[in-house]
């Protein structure tokens, strides 16, 4: 095992249980939960197959739903989030992307903040809509994509700060 | 031929997206319906371990207040004990045909959850305990929800504050009965349905089980009335219920077996045939 597979198992585990045992409950303010989780799919190596990735996150979003009870809609929107990664990576980073060249942990911080808050965005749309499953209540779904969504690209952005290495 | 193959090998990823997606829209479809045998909850061996281990540690932080709850359960229990000595002891019961109606097991909660529209509880009891769906979960207070999954050594329970539980319930002063819902916006507040125009509802009555359903026995709290309004067709009242339990803080639960249940559900039966 390499270390690229072997740094990237371990945070796979790690941000699972993270998110199972601490931030699945946070609850702030009744129902803002961060869902840090994705920050896997994030942080997941450019240059790897996408089919790889497409794969990992369906199982990662399928444990996440299998500790919270419900039924699809994590693995839904997680295989979504890595379904349109590359877009993202696109429209965040410009050409450092076109060349293969993005290094999480010496990009500018405001293409990381861009990158991290638009994928979350889509993200938690996809979960709420799927989790409501209501289009009356709409504005349900609009309420807590917002406010789950700055709670996770904040917490999202500090992680990826606070452990990349080498960072100026 | 050449041409499908070139066209999936060309659209490869877009088609796995999609293969996955969908088994993810199913599963999220599936459950959505109500009492479906689901493959992915959360009463399995690992999520299991994982949620027994993090309660073993969680449970440190409350045990003051926990101790609180057990004593003041304990002195109503007491209560209930003293005043019915007196007529205990007067009569004789014969113990060959009275036979206890309902088994009650204690369970610790693993997980709860209040944020989401679909929450569930999970349980620390499972098949092993003889723990099987549509069992009833209480704690001193009033009810929590209904067995949804078991597996041997866990179970998991629709919470009432779920958008697709649905459980019998009556105004305690008089015997008008509604159906008990929620929608999905507070965890302190649940709403009785179809309660008829000619019940007389007032602001701070009590609600309690109905005991027309063959889960919950009869008169056990759920919450008071905070207000009240005419539906729609103008037929019945939508009822706004405080619930008396604090649907965010559960630790304890009792876990309910109606023994004739078998019984009622085969009379019933016999009735639609």
């Amino acid at each position: 095992m390499n270390s690229v597979a072997g740094i990237n198992s371990v945070r796979f585990i790690l941000l699972l249980l993270l998110q199972v045992v601490i931030c699945n409950h946070i609850d702030f303010l009744g129902y803002i939960n961060p869902y840090i989780y994705i920050i896997f799919i994030f942080l997941f190596p450019i240059r790897e197959e996408r089919l790889v990735l497409l794969l990992i996150s369906f199982l990662l979003g399928m444990l996440v739903d299998m500790f919270s009870d419900s039924g699809g809609v994590h693995a839904a929107a997680a295989v979504s989030l890595a379904y349109a990664r590359p877009v993202l990576l696109k429209s965040s980073f410009g050409m450092l992307y076109e060349h293969q060249s993005i290094k999480f942990s010496t990009t500018d911080i405001g293409s990381l903040i861009a990158y991290i808050s638009l994928g979350t965005v889509i993200h938690h749309f996809i979960l709420f809509s799927l989790e409501i499953f209501n289009i009356s209540n709409i504005l349900l779904v609009l309420k807590k994509t917002l406010f789950s969504s700055i709670f996770t690209t904040l917490l999202s952005v500090l992680i990826i700060i606070l452990f990349s290495r080498n960072r100026k | 031929m050449q041409q499908i193959l070139n066209f999936v090998i060309r659209n490869k990823t877009f088609l796995l997206f999609l293969l996955l997606f969908s088994i993810a829209l199913a599963l999220t479809i599936q459950s959505h319906s109500y009492h479906r045998s689901k493959f992915i909850n959360s009463a399995n061996f690992l999520t299991g371990g994982v949620y027994g281990t993090m309660n073993s540690v969680d449970q440190y932080f409350d045990l003051k207040t926990k101790n609180n709850i057990l004593s003041q359960e304990n002195q109503r229990l007491r209560e209930q004990l003293l005043n019915s000595h007196a007529t205990a002891d007067s009569s004789y019961i014969d113990s060959t045909f009275s036979q206890e109606s309902y088994r009650v097991t204690v369970a610790d909660v693993y997980k709860n959850s209040y944020s989401s529209t679909n929450n569930y509880l999970t349980l620390n009891k499972g098949k092993n305990d003889s723990i099987k769906r549509d069992f009833g979960v209480i704690t001193s207070n009033g009810i929590i929800g209904i067995i949804d999954n078991t597996s041997n050594k866990y179970a998991t329970a629709l919470s009432i504050l779920n958008v697709k539980s649905k459980i019998n319930a009556k105004i305690k002063s008089t015997n008008h009965i509604g159906s008990l819902t929620w929608d999905g916006k507070s965890p302190a507040f649940v709403q009785l349905d179809d309660v008829s125009q000619f019940a007389p509802v007032k602001v701070g009555d009590t609600i309690e089980t109905g005991g027309e359903s063959s889960i919950f026995p009869k008169g056990i709290g759920i919450g008071t009335i905070i207000s009240f309004e005419s539906d729609i067709s103008g037929d019945t009242y939508t009822i706004q219920v405080k619930l008396f339990n604090d649907m965010t803080n559960v630790g304890t639960v009792y876990i309910i077996e109606n023994l004739d249940r078998t019984e009622i559900s085969l009379l019933e039966q016999r009735n639609n045939e």
